[in-house]
């Protein structure tokens, strides 16, 4: 027999609150990977809806271009509120 | 980049503690090492359910039946959060079954004792859940990633199964005498198999020192079987129930218990495939396997017609 196809599961753990990468699973089609994810991932009330994503769809960054891609934020610190002056007399901004 | 400065990097990073990740380099030594590891476990936790599976339907009461399908379906659960952390290391579910199916692959050799009476299941969660999580606590700081983070699931989800093991055990050492009876038969035959679970000695452990430099081991076996001997003595005296092992004493200087000396003979000839049980344990494994195989299939063929079907409609 051939692996059943692998998903990604992503489970939003309550209203209001994002989508977050959990783990992953097989599944024969779409609608198995939600009830298995039930079932693997949401034993204890961790979720109130699930994504499912065939493992073959998501596109990752190369570690080895870390350097490249993430560098050029490193000294950006006038990006940040921290890096302007204030008078103390402004007390919130 | 060679060889030489990848493994440099690889090697700062477990000295700094960062994690490993699926796409990172690793050498093929770790990589094998934690298939190894990582299978070995999900196959213990798919085992393990064996054992308990024969009392889900002779439970005392409506409460010890619904946590004991709770437990093994968490078992089920923990299985295959590891069996996924192991495929993102390069190797399909598929052949990792059949390792353990032709017995190349190992598992946790407590789970070829046999569970005689309802106070197994007691000994079981107090015992060999309680040593699982001694071992289990500290990988979820394991170096590789997919690993520790399932590690963090299986332990949050452990201590129910600690913890209902050892109310079965309290109930039944509150019990009537023919109870209590019961309860110490089970610590007498799962203890020192509970001692086994913690591996070999320092000394004829063949893979500890590497596996701690790599950061997927985090104490070694006797100082993880320590820890769980310290742990237990006064649990059992809180049961009234004595451990099966005269040896077993306080040592002031040390600030720990000393004990006996463990039958490393029956332990290898377990592990070997003559325990008591492993033979059963497989075949209700590869049954379970060819018959489920029609499931598979049929599952994959449905998915495929309707997959097709959405194919045309578009």
């Amino acid at each position: 027999m051939k692996n059943w196809p692998l998903w990604e599961i992503f489970i939003r753990s309550k209203a209001g609150l994002n989508h977050k990468h959990v783990g992953s699973l097989h599944a024969a089609d779409e609608e198995m990977a939600i009830q298995n994810a039930r079932d693997v991932y949401t034993r204890r009330n961790e979720g109130v809806s699930i994504w499912v994503v065939k493992s073959e769809f998501i596109v990752a960054s190369d570690p080895d271009d870390s350097d490249p891609l993430y560098e050029p934020a490193k000294d950006k610190v006038y990006r940040h509120p921290t890096f302007y002056e204030l008078p103390d007399e402004v007390k919130h901004m | 980049m060679d060889i030489k400065s990848l493994e440099d990097r690889f090697n700062e990073k477990i000295d700094k503690d960062i994690r490993i990740e699926p796409k990172d380099w690793m050498p093929e030594n770790y990589r094998k090492t934690l298939i190894r590891q990582i299978s070995q476990h999900a196959h213990s936790e798919i085992v393990g359910m064996l054992p308990e599976a024969n009392w889900i339907s002779r439970a005392p009461s409506l409460r010890r039946k619904a946590a004991a399908l709770a437990k093994v379906q968490d078992e089920a659960g923990h299985g295959l959060y590891l069996y996924s952390a192991c495929e993102t290391l390069g190797v399909e579910r598929d052949d990792l079954l059949k390792d353990l199916h032709s017995g190349k692959a190992k598992y946790s050799s407590i789970f070829n004792y046999p569970t005689l009476t309802w106070a197994d299941m007691g000994a079981i969660g107090w015992l060999v859940d309680g040593a699982a999580i001694m071992n289990q606590v500290p990988l979820c700081r394991a170096s590789y990633g997919p690993y520790a983070r399932a590690m963090v699931r299986v332990c949050k989800e452990e201590s129910f199964h600690q913890r209902q093991g050892f109310e079965i055990m309290l109930t039944l050492c509150k019990g009537s005498e023919e109870q209590k009876k019961m309860a110490q038969d089970a610590l007498n035959r799962w203890w020192w198999p509970s001692l086994m679970m913690f591996g070999p000695t320092d000394e004829a452990s063949t893979h500890t020192e590497q596996s701690m430099r790599w950061g997927i081991k985090r104490f070694t076996n006797d100082e993880l079987r320590q820890k769980f001997v310290d742990a237990t003595k006064p649990q059992a005296d809180l049961l009234g129930i004595s451990i099966p092992d005269e040896d077993l004493k306080w040592n002031e200087e040390r600030g720990h218990y000393d004990f006996g000396e463990i039958n490393w003979e029956e332990f290898f000839n377990v592990i070997k495939g003559n325990g008591p049980c492993n033979k059963q344990r497989i075949d209700a494994r590869k049954n379970a396997y060819d018959n489920g195989a029609w499931v598979r299939d049929a599952a994959a063929a449905y998915a495929e017609k309707k997959s097709k079907v959405k194919q045309e409609a578009a």
